[in-house]
C-alpha cells in the first residue's frame, strides 16, 4: 500500500485526515483484447485516432445519501461533482470527446462494477466510466472503474480514501487511471501548478504568488504583492516552492513553504540572485546570480552549503533545467552573442550550443520523459518550442505575438506556458499538447503568468 | 582614467553647479513637477531628489539598443551630468534601475537589465563617483516606462535610470 502525503493546502487538516490509501482493483482476468484497437499505442502523432472515442461517464453513484463536509454537498451530490471533474478533465485537455454525467442514465450502488452493456450499447458509448462514494467514518471512499462496452469487460479500476477536504483528488486519480488506461501515458491529472497572479497597470503590475490543482480548482495567494513576485518552481515534494521576490527591495531567492507560508531566503549574498530551479531528487538548487554585470549558473545543496559555480563565460548564463537523470543540465548563454540554449553536465563540465535555427532560443525545460526540449524560440514573435536534447527536430506548438516559458505535465505529453497580449500587456496561462493542436487557456481568477506544472502529488 | 581628466569634470562640475544654484533656467516649466520644493521658495531643495531631476533634466536615464549595454556618447554625457550632481553631494547615494524592454523572456531581461545598470555604475565610477555610493537593482521588464508595443516605447524601456536616495 502506498502512502499519500496530503494536499500542502489541507496539510492544516491533517490531523483529521487518514492517509490517501490507493487500492488497486485487479481488473478481471484475461483482457488482451483491450489491447487491440489503437488505444494503447500512445505516440503523439495517433492521437486523433483515439480522441473521438466515446466515453460515457456517469454519476458515482452512493450507497447512502448522507452529509459530508466536502464542499461539494451530500454524498450523491458528491458523486455527481467527482463525475463532473472526470469529465470536465478528459474533456478539457483534447483528449477525449466524453459525454455525461448530465443526460446519461445513472447507475445504482450496486450497478457500478456490473454495468448493464447491452444499455450502452445501444447509446453507442465503447468505453463507460462509473464510480462509487460513501462515507467511511469521516473519510470518504472512492472508487473508479474503467469499462470497455463492446467487449464486455472492465479494463481498470481503483479506489481510495480520502479526506473531505481532498475529495478532488480522488477525482484527478480517476482521470489520470481512465487516461493512462487508454493512451498508455503516464498520468498527469494529480498535480499543481504555481504561477504568478498579475494585476494592475501595465506600468506597476502586482505580481503574485499562486497555487493551484492542474484543473484551476483549490486557488489560493501565496504572497501579498507588496514585493514582485516571479519564475515560481514547486518542489519535487510539494512542501516547498522556490521563487523570486523583490521582497528586500532586489530580487532574491526564496524558498516558500505552501501550508505556513514561511518562507527562507536560499542564498546569502549581496548580488541579484534569479531562476531558481530544483533538481529532480529536489537535492539541489539551481540559480543565477549576477556579479558585475555577467551572470552565472551555481548550484547549491537544497538545505544550504556551499554553491558551486558551474558557468564561467562572459556574458549571461541564465536558467537551468535538469534532464530527469539529473545529470545534464540545458541552459541559455548570450555568450555567442545572443540567447541561444547550451547543455552541459550537471558538474559544468562538456558545455556545448544545441540551438542552431536561427533567432534566439530561450527558457529551455527538459521534459521529464528526457526526450525533448521545450523553449521560447524568438524570431520576430515568441513561440513555444520542442527540440530533441541534441537540437535537432524542430517543431513549434504555438504561435502567437508573445507565448513564454514552457513548463511540462509531469508526464511530458502537454505544456504550460505564458501568453502575452500586444499593447495591453495582460497575460494569461495557456496549456498545449505535443501535437500543437489543442491548446486552451487555463482559467485564472486573474491575469496569470510564470506557471510551473509540478509533478504528480505523492 | 588620469588625474587631468578628473579636474577636468570637476571644474565643469563646479561650474554648472554654480548655475544651478542659481537655478531659474535650470528648472523645468512647471515648478509643480518638482516634489521638494516647498520650502525652497519654488526651488528643489540642494541635494534631493528632486534636485538631481531638475539638474539633470532627463539626464537621469541612459537608453540602449535592442539587447545592448554599451555606454554610447549620447549616454556618457548624461552620467557626467549625473556624476556632476553626486560630486558635489558626496554624502548622497544612488540606485541606478535597469530595465528592458518587453521583447525579451522574463529571466533573461532580469540579467540584461542588472548588466545595463551596472555598465552604467561603472562609468559613473570611472568619472570618479566612488562605486560605494552607487547600487543596481534590475526590473527587467516589469515596470516599463512607455505602454506601447511598438519600437519608440521600447526604446524608451531601454534604460538605465539613476534615483538618488533622499
Amino acid at each position: 500500500m502506498k502512502m499519500l502525503l496530503l494536499s500542502p493546502l489541507f496539510a492544516a487538516f491533517a490531523a483529521l485526515a487518514a492517509p490517501l490509501a490507493a487500492q488497486p482493483v485487479p481488473p478481471p482476468a484475461a483482457s488482451p483484447p483491450a489491447e487491440e484497437g489503437g488505444l494503447t499505442g500512445g505516440s503523439v502523432s495517433d492521437e486523433n485516432d483515439w480522441q473521438d472515442l466515446g466515453i460515457a461517464i456517469t454519476d458515482f453513484a452512493t450507497d447512502a445519501d448522507v452529509a459530508t463536509s466536502t464542499t461539494a454537498g451530500s454524498t450523491a451530490q458528491l458523486g455527481r461533482g467527482l463525475s463532473r471533474i472526470v469529465a470536465g478533465n478528459l474533456r478539457n485537455n483534447g483528449l477525449f470527446k466524453p459525454s455525461g454525467p448530465d443526460g446519461l442514465p445513472q447507475p445504482l450502488f450496486s450497478e457500478v462494477q456490473a454495468p448493464s452493456y447491452g444499455l450502452w450499447q445501444g447509446r453507442s458509448a465503447e468505453m463507460l466510466v462509473q464510480g462509487s462514494v460513501r462515507m467511511v467514518g469521516d473519510q470518504i471512499a472512492v472508487g473508479c472503474y474503467l469499462f470497455d462496452v463492446a467487449l464486455g469487460q472492465q479494463l481498470a479500476g481503483a479506489s481510495w480514501t480520502v479526506a473531505p477536504s481532498d475529495w478532488r483528488r480522488a477525482a484527478h486519480k480517476c482521470s489520470d487511471l481512465v487516461y493512462s488506461r487508454l493512451s498508455g501515458e503516464n498520468p498527469f491529472f494529480d498535480s499543481r501548478i504555481a504561477y504568478i497572479a498579475e494585476t494592475g497597470p501595465k506600468s506597476r503590475r502586482i505580481k503574485r504568488l499562486a497555487v493551484m490543482d492542474s484543473d484551476g480548482a483549490n486557488h489560493s495567494f501565496l504572497t501579498t504583492g507588496q514585493a514582485i513576485a516571479l519564475t515560481p518552481r514547486y518542489s519535487p515534494d510539494y512542501k516547498s516552492i522556490l521563487y523570486l521576490s523583490y521582497l528586500n527591495g532586489s530580487p532574491r531567492i526564496y524558498t516558500i513553504d505552501p501550508v505556513t507560508r514561511s518562507q527562507r531566503l536560499v542564498v546569502q549574498s549581496s548580488n541579484p540572485i534569479f531562476a531558481p530551479r530544483w533538481s529532480p531528487d529536489g537535492k539541489w538548487v539551481l540559480y543565477s546570480m549576477a556579479q558585475a554585470g555577467n551572470t552565472d549558473i551555481y548550484r547549491i545543496p537544497a538545505g544550504g552549503g556551499t554553491p558551486l559555480r558551474l558557468t564561467n563565460t562572459p556574458g549571461i548564463n541564465i536558467g537551468g533545467s535538469f534532464s530527469p537523470d539529473g545529470s545534464k543540465i540545458v541552459f541559455e548563454s548570450d555568450r555567442s552573442g545572443s540567447q541561444q540554449i547550451y547543455v552541459m553536465n550537471a558538474d559544468g563540465s562538456n558545455q556545448r550550443r544545441v540551438s542552431f535555427f536561427g533567432g534566439r532560443a530561450a527558457t529551455p525545460e527538459w521534459s521529464p520523459r528526457g526526450d525533448q526540449i521545450a523553449f521560447t524560440h524568438i524570431a520576430g514573435n515568441f513561440r513555444i518550442a520542442v527540440m530533441s536534447p541534441g537540437g535537432g527536430e524542430l517543431r513549434y506548438l504555438t504561435d502567437s505575438w508573445q507565448d513564454e516559458a514552457p513548463s511540462w505535465a509531469p508526464n511530458g505529453r502537454l505544456i504550460q506556458f505564458f501568453r502575452t497580449l500586444q499593447n495591453s500587456g495582460k497575460a494569461s496561462l495557456w496549456q498545449v499538447d505535443l501535437t500543437g493542436r489543442n491548446q486552451r487557456q487555463l482559467p485564472t481568477p486573474v491575469d496569470a503568468s510564470d506557471p510551473a506544472w509540478g509533478p504528480i502529488r505523492p | 582614467m588620469s588625474k587631468g581628466t578628473i579636474a577636468a569634470v570637476l571644474a565643469v562640475s563646479m561650474a554648472l553647479s554654480a548655475c544651478a544654484t542659481k537655478a531659474p533656467k535650470q528648472l523645468p516649466p512647471d515648478p509643480g513637477a518638482a516634489t521638494a520644493a516647498d520650502a525652497n521658495n519654488g526651488a528643489p531643495i540642494p541635494g534631493s531628489q528632486a534636485d538631481f531631476v531638475a539638474f539633470t533634466q532627463g539626464q537621469d536615464t541612459v537608453y540602449f539598443d535592442t539587447d545592448r549595454y554599451n555606454i554610447d556618447s549620447e549616454d556618457a554625457a548624461a552620467l557626467a551630468t549625473q556624476a556632476q550632481w553626486l560630486m558635489r553631494y558626496p554624502g548622497k547615494r544612488a540606485t541606478i534601475e535597469g530595465h528592458c524592454d518587453e521583447r525579451g523572456t522574463r529571466e533573461y531581461n532580469l540579467a540584461l537589465g542588472e548588466r545595463r545598470a551596472n555598465a552604467a555604475k561603472t562609468y559613473l565610477a570611472s568619472l570618479g563617483v566612488d562605486a560605494t555610493r552607487l547600487s543596481t537593482v534590475s526590473y527587467g521588464k516589469e515596470r516599463p516606462a512607455a505602454m506601447g508595443s511598438d519600437e519608440a516605447s521600447w526604446a524608451k524601456n531601454r534604460r538605465a535610470v539613476s534615483v538618488t536616495i533622499d
